[in-house]
């Protein structure tokens, strides 16, 4: 029991002290940027109280905003999680984006291109979901699947060109982002997916049959897709360490010239890795459009496809990681838009946030000598291999 | 020696081939579908450089025909030059320079196109992604990924912006802009030398927390306080006498701000530097082969410090081009991705300065014909010319314009008694 | 200028690599340091060259006591090295690479060749190494590579040259002509420290030689001590590197190369045209210098090169062409040149290394369901069959030393029905314990009737286990000789002399 305690303490003692170092940091570039704490540089006790309180405001509406308020408990205490639930609906889509790219390091792969993975899962789905009429349940899977599809492809072109030329997969799926995003914007413009009426890019609503169901009832965004999103990651989770598909991703992962001697097909593995990482993705962007925007836009995207590295890299690929990553990524983006209301701290703050946590959990080292360590459970950093690897 | 010569033919011979098929299928295409009855106009002149030709107006479908026809005929030329085993750079430019205008003739036909202004836009387009891969280039021959040109920019663009505007001096914008991307340039080189961290994620990373803390400073400062934070002066334009009136070429390169002329400087001197000095011996031996630089002595870490710091330097000056060069204020992620370009540029260009600069000259070439066709109104989407620097990195990563390899050791730490 | 080392130790872990070791080189002599694999000579040197900080301990230079934490402290006092891993860029020309580290400047800053071509000619003349400056290093044979490191050291002025395994790329001629070089150096006053593991090159040129064994100077003897007598220091005990060959039965030819061409990815052939077969029961090593095409003929064997032409028939059927897993599965085991990079995946378990090429088939797995349970049962007998030195089947093989490595690598590939083995330089690296198990093994496939390809630069391993002999040369097989053939006749074949062209 005593080994066991060690053992957590040990595992989550890096995770730990970049979160406190991160929101140190973060804290700081608060306090300075706050004119009412700046006004008293002159005199050092004020300053400093007056740092706290700016801080203290900022990080409790962080905590409001996506845990739980006590305000908005009005008639029961559920309603106070109300926060807490749009944690969720955010956090929903960046679990399956987040796997995807946790799957592809697992295989050797950075994928960046989650992002374009994203567009296409949402343009399938969006597609089947306002064009079709169909009975509920078969057109929500209907619309998934389509995106699921479309995505695969897109995300099976840079499994394809880097298996038949060995192009790097950065590189690839950075470019096809691009391409992606100018072929939404181009798209949204067409008749086919131009809501009638509008000249703005926004595509037609989904059908009502094509939307997830809700959980929590009509006051609440969330919706069925943290299901589906869980289950993606018992999904991962199963290919990865009870197949031997999973070990092939995993052997050609660790050592592909390895793999490949002992002759399992690396380019059978790269190609099938970023189709599933590409539907995992896509399955994200169908999620998103059928849960909660329930119609195509050209930022349906948003960031979510890159904030997905971070939490990939934060779960240090592992699927629960991710889960765990991708719901603290979302609170802090949902608390994120209370902190920009309530007390003027703009919500880029958090994206530095999330960048400080993943640079210092990347360089467990420097954790280590700042920190005076002996001792500092880092094992299975990850790595890219450089471009020629 | 035998070895690298049939590789450089197989792919000199595909050149030659694709360039051949695209003379041939312009010919037919922009030759011959567009009844001729219209015409279009290339004006020459931008400023006030010596007139020879004001305008030209030629005959749509002559034109097309009579450049495809040009392109067709250099392809020919190049391909006796490849059988006569000469080089074939010279005509295969001259054929894919045809090909261009006939595509313009083709597309502007009844219109006016501006070609030097075509020119001229495309060069100021190429800057940013020309100061992001010497930038780039820099840090990856000696061994540094250097993923965070994005960023560098991004951090450069800003602080420039803001000093300009504080001292309400360009000038002093400029002089700060370098600082920026240096100290990027630390948190690169001290993560990816002395931590070891992976150079990608490390860059990604960096990226992030810069576009970040730029967005947050956008909006906690520089908005409500536009005209402390955000109103800089810009660079003047400064014409080199005599040389700023050639015709087309005076207006493109010699009428220019003083960052462009640091760019001029910065590719010379770098190309200069890495083949023919000691430095750039020395940056290129710790990129390929660090073990064997220091056994001779070569300190492998501090010179990519060194390295990864000068490179920050350079996309400093790049990143000031965006406001105190050009636009002025900063505005939010303005830099949109020119970084990352920048990066593909020097993949695409193979490492190489001369190869990095054509790329970027290219990639903004593309970009800037884009909104030109756009603004005179063309059929084509504009999303889909956006497209196009995009597939053309997929296309040179992926082979098609021969096999690309980076310095053997980019990306991987040193340490003595490390894998090796 | 003397060398003197006093009590030099350095650990590595719990692994003590250099204890307390005491050195003297005397001016102009050429000192060999004797030891196996693994014995610490590598790391004594690097101590030496300034790549590693000794724990305690001192060098001395003419008695007086240096300090050496930097390769340019080594080569400010007049050391220098050549390393068993060239150290030269290889897209750089000869000049650029002798200059680089101590470049001159002509005007506006312009690196100065014409100084750097200069020098190599007088060092080329003075002790007769030619080499072409202008030449890219990674064209050059590794024989002129080695010239080119040498020149490198002597335009320091390195007064102690410390040649770490020079001869393990040469031909015997080529080496001949090293000790030469070698000889001539000493003439001129320089001192040498000769790093091997050769006991015949040793008694051939050294002056003295100090013997190590798991990091401690075991004695210091002359060269005439015998062959054996050195064996046995170096091993720490009496070794027989011949293990007896008794008559075996040979079958018929269970695998045939006809006219197989490998070209690289540039289509530059690498194999020209080879053939041969091997008769089941029966040891064909084939020999020669390494970087002749044999690294490609193994790879080819199980398809794992990209341009293959030609034919390989396996028990009567065509396998070239298949993937390389069903060229394994058709019965080839195949022991990899490299274990690191090819043989092994060492961020995984043991028991996940032993199913490298077998976890897609029962009883490992159903369908795409991997059993935990039949792979951690077969490889707890894996390592007790195979006696592989671990605490649990869980470690990860990055754990396991050079030679327990190789003991998975083996038991995997031998663990499943083969009619061919096919082992690459399989005891590159180890200690002699785990060659001599290496070797047993190779012998117990070939007398249960298997055919057996070694692959092997080691003309001691060759001779002492091959029935026949394949020598190639630049590609192709100059010759295939019985096993009674005389070290200087296959030295003549691996330098390319036939024996029509040596008559001539």
């Amino acid at each position: 029991m005593k080994n066991l305690i060690s053992r957590i303490g040990q595992s989550i003692k890096l995770p730990g002290l970049s979160f406190l170092m991160a929101f140190t940091i973060t804290g700081i570039i608060i306090a300075l940027s706050d004119e009412k704490v700046m006004n008293k540089i002159g005199s050092p006790i004020e300053f400093l109280k007056s740092a706290g309180a700016s801080v203290g405001n900022a990080y409790l509406a962080l905590f409001q905003g996506s845990i739980y308020d006590n305000r908005l408990a009005k008639s029961n205490f559920i309603e106070g999680f109300y926060p807490f639930f749009e944690t969720i609906v955010t956090a929903t889509p960046l679990i399956l984006t987040g796997l995807s790219v946790a799957l592809a390091f697992k295989s050797g792969l950075f994928n960046i291109g989650a992002q374009g993975q994203f567009i296409f899962g949402a343009i399938g789905a969006s597609y089947v979901g306002f064009h079709f009429n169909l009975p509920i349940g078969i057109h929500i899977f209907a619309a998934a699947v389509a995106g699921m599809f479309l995505a695969a492809i897109w995300g099976g072109i840079v499994g394809f060109l880097k298996a038949r030329t060995g192009a790097h997969e950065v590189i690839l799926t950075i470019m096809l982002n691009y391409i992606a995003g100018y072929f939404i914007l181009w798209l949204l413009k067409t008749k086919t997916f131009l809501r009638p009426g509008r000249i703005d890019p926004i595509a037609p609503e989904v059908a009502e049959s094509a939307r997830l169901p809700l959980l929590a009832g009509e006051n609440f965004r969330i919706h069925a897709g943290i299901f589906i999103a869980l289950a993606a990651a018992l999904f991962v989770w199963w290919l990865l360490t009870k197949t031997t598909i999973g070990y092939k991703f995993r052997a050609v992962g660790a050592n592909s010239q390895a793999a490949r001697t002992a002759g399992i097909s690396v380019p059978f593995v790269i190609t099938a890795t970023m189709m599933i990482c590409g539907a995992l993705a896509g399955l994200g962007g169908a999620v998103h459009v059928l849960g909660s925007e329930h119609a195509l836009n050209a930022d349906v995207a948003g960031s979510l496809g890159f904030d997905a590295i971070t939490v990939a890299l934060l779960g240090r690929a592992q699927p629960l990681g991710t889960v765990f990553a991708a719901l603290l990524f979302g609170a802090l983006h949902t608390g994120g838009r209370m902190m920009q209301s309530n007390t003027g701290v703009p919500l880029d703050i958090v994206v530095v946030t999330q960048g400080l946590i993943v640079l210092f959990i990347a360089a467990p080292v420097f954790v280590r000598y700042i920190f005076r360590l002996k001792k500092l459970n880092a094992s299975a950093a990850l790595t890219s291999k450089g471009w020629n690897g | 020696m035998r070895k690298i010569r049939s590789n450089v033919q197989k792919r000199r011979l595909q050149g030659v081939i694709i360039v051949s098929l695209l003379s041939s299928l312009s010919f037919l295409y922009f030759g011959f579908l567009k009844p001729g009855k219209d015409v279009t106009t290339f004006g020459f002149v931008l400023n006030n450089e010596w007139v020879i030709i004001k305008e030209w107006v030629i005959a749509s479908q002559t034109g097309a025909r009579i450049f495809s026809a040009i392109s067709l005929v250099a392809s020919a030329i190049a391909m006796f030059a490849y059988k006569k085993e000469r080089t074939i750079v010279v005509p295969v430019a001259v054929a894919s320079f045809g090909i261009l205008m006939s595509f313009l003739t083709w597309i502007a036909s009844g219109k006016f196109i501006p070609f030097t202004g075509l020119l001229q836009g495309g060069l100021l387009l190429s800057i940013p992604l020309i100061f992001g891969s010497m930038s780039g280039l820099v840090c990856e021959r000696s061994g540094v990924i250097n993923i965070a040109i994005e960023g560098q920019l991004l951090a450069s663009a800003f602080v420039s912006g803001v000093v300009a505007s504080v001292t309400q001096q360009a000038w002093w914008g400029l002089l700060a802009a370098p600082f920026a991307g240096a100290a990027i340039s630390f948190l690169l080189a001290t993560f990816a030398i002395k931590f070891s961290v992976d150079q990608v994620i490390l860059g990604f990373v960096i990226n992030v927390l810069v576009i970040g803390l730029t967005d947050f400073l956008y909006k906690k400062l520089l908005i409500p306080h536009q005209n402390t934070w955000n109103s800089p002066p810009t660079f003047e334009v400064i014409p080199i006498p005599l040389l700023s009136n050639i015709p087309v070429v005076g207006p493109i390169f010699f009428t220019q701000s003083i960052v462009v002329y640091l760019m001029f400087a910065i590719v010379a001197g770098v190309t200069f530097a890495l083949y023919k000095t000691k430095w750039g011996l020395r940056t290129r031996a710790v990129g390929e082969h660090p073990t064997a630089a220091d056994t001779v002595g070569i300190d492998v870490n501090k010179l990519r410090f060194r390295n990864v710091i000068f490179s920050g330097l350079i996309a400093g000056i790049g990143g000031a081009f965006f406001t105190v060069g050009f636009v002025g204020a900063f505005g939010k992620e303005m830099t949109a991705g020119a970084g990352f370009i920048a990066l593909a540029a020097l993949i695409f260009g193979k490492w190489s300065p001369i190869g990095a600069v054509f790329a970027a000259l290219l990639f903004g070439f593309a970009n800037n014909l884009q909104s030109t066709l756009s603004i005179i109104g063309v059929a084509i989407p504009s999303e889909f010319m956006l497209m196009v620097p995009y597939i053309a990195t997929i296309i040179a990563v992926t082979g098609l314009v021969g096999r690309v390899r980076a310095p053997a050791a980019d990306g991987i730490p040193y340490s003595r008694g490390g894998a090796h | 200028m003397s060398l003197e080392l006093k009590a030099i130790t350095k650990t590595f872990g719990s692994l003590t690599a250099n204890d307390s070791i005491n050195l003297k080189v005397e001016t102009g002599q050429i000192h060999a340091i004797l030891g196996e694999n693994g014995a610490g000579k590598s790391t004594l040197m690097n101590i030496v060259y300034g790549l590693l900080r000794a724990d305690s301990g001192e060098i001395l230079i003419d008695g007086k006591k240096v300090e050496i934490s930097e390769p340019s402290d080594a080569l400010n006092v007049g050391i220098g090295m050549v390393h068993q891993h060239f150290m030269l860029i290889p897209v750089f020309t000869v000049a650029e690479n002798i200059m680089l580290g101590h470049e001159k400047s002509s005007k506006f800053r312009v690196l100065d060749l014409d100084q750097a071509r200069a020098a190599i000619r007088t060092i080329s003349e003075d002790f007769g190494l030619q080499v072409d400056p202008d030449a890219v290093v990674e064209t050059l044979p590794v024989g002129i590579q080695q010239k080119v490191e040498i020149i490198k050291a002597l335009i320091y002025e390195a007064k102690v040259l410390i040649l770490d395994e020079p001869t393990a790329v040469l031909t015997p001629q080529e080496t001949d002509e090293l000790l030469n070089t070698m000889r001539d150096l000493k003439s001129k006053g320089t001192s040498i420290i000769f790093i091997t593991h050769k006991l015949r090159e040793v008694r051939a040129v050294a002056d003295q030689i100090t013997i190590i064994r798991r990091g401690k100077v075991i004695g210091a003897v002359s060269p005439t001590t015998s062959e054996a007598e050195l064996a046995s220091m170096m091993v720490g005990r009496a070794v027989d590197l011949a293990p007896a060959k008794y008559q075996h039965e040979t079958g018929g030819a269970i695998l045939e190369v006809k006219n197989l061409t490998v070209r690289d990815a540039l289509g530059t052939p690498i194999v020209k045209g080879v053939n041969f077969h091997v008769n089941s029961g029966e040891v064909l090593a084939v020999a020669g210098v390494q970087g002749n095409g044999q690294s490609e003929l193994a790879r080819a064997l199980i398809n794992l090169e990209e341009h293959i032409e030609g034919s390989i028939l396996l028990d009567g059927k065509e396998i070239r062409g298949a993937s390389i897993k069903d060229s394994l599965h058709a019965g080839i085991a195949f022991i990899p040149e490299s274990r690191e990079l090819d043989g092994v995946i060492g961020s995984f378990s043991i028991a996940e290394n032993l199913i490298l090429d077998l976890h897609g088939q029962a009883p490992y797995s159903k369908g795409i369901n991997l059993s935990a349970k039949v792979v951690h049962s077969e490889a707890e007998k894996r390592v007790t069959e195979f006696d592989i030195r671990t605490q649990s089947i869980m470690d990860a093989v990055s754990t396991l030393s050079g030679g327990n490595k190789q003991k998975v690598v083996i038991a995997r590939e031998l663990s499943r029905p083969i009619k061919v083995l096919v082992a690459s330089q399989p005891t590159r690296g180890l200690d002699v314990g785990s060659i001599e198990f290496v070797h047993e093994r190779i012998l117990a496939e070939r007398d249960a009737g298997r055919g057996v390809i070694l692959f092997s630069t080691e003309l001691d391993e060759v001779m002492a286990l091959a029935d026949r002999i394949a020598v190639m040369y630049r590609g192709e097989i100059l010759d295939i000789v019985h096993s009674n053939v005389t070290r200087e006749e296959l030295g003549l074949l691996m330098a390319g002399v036939t024996s029509a062209k040596a008559g001539a």
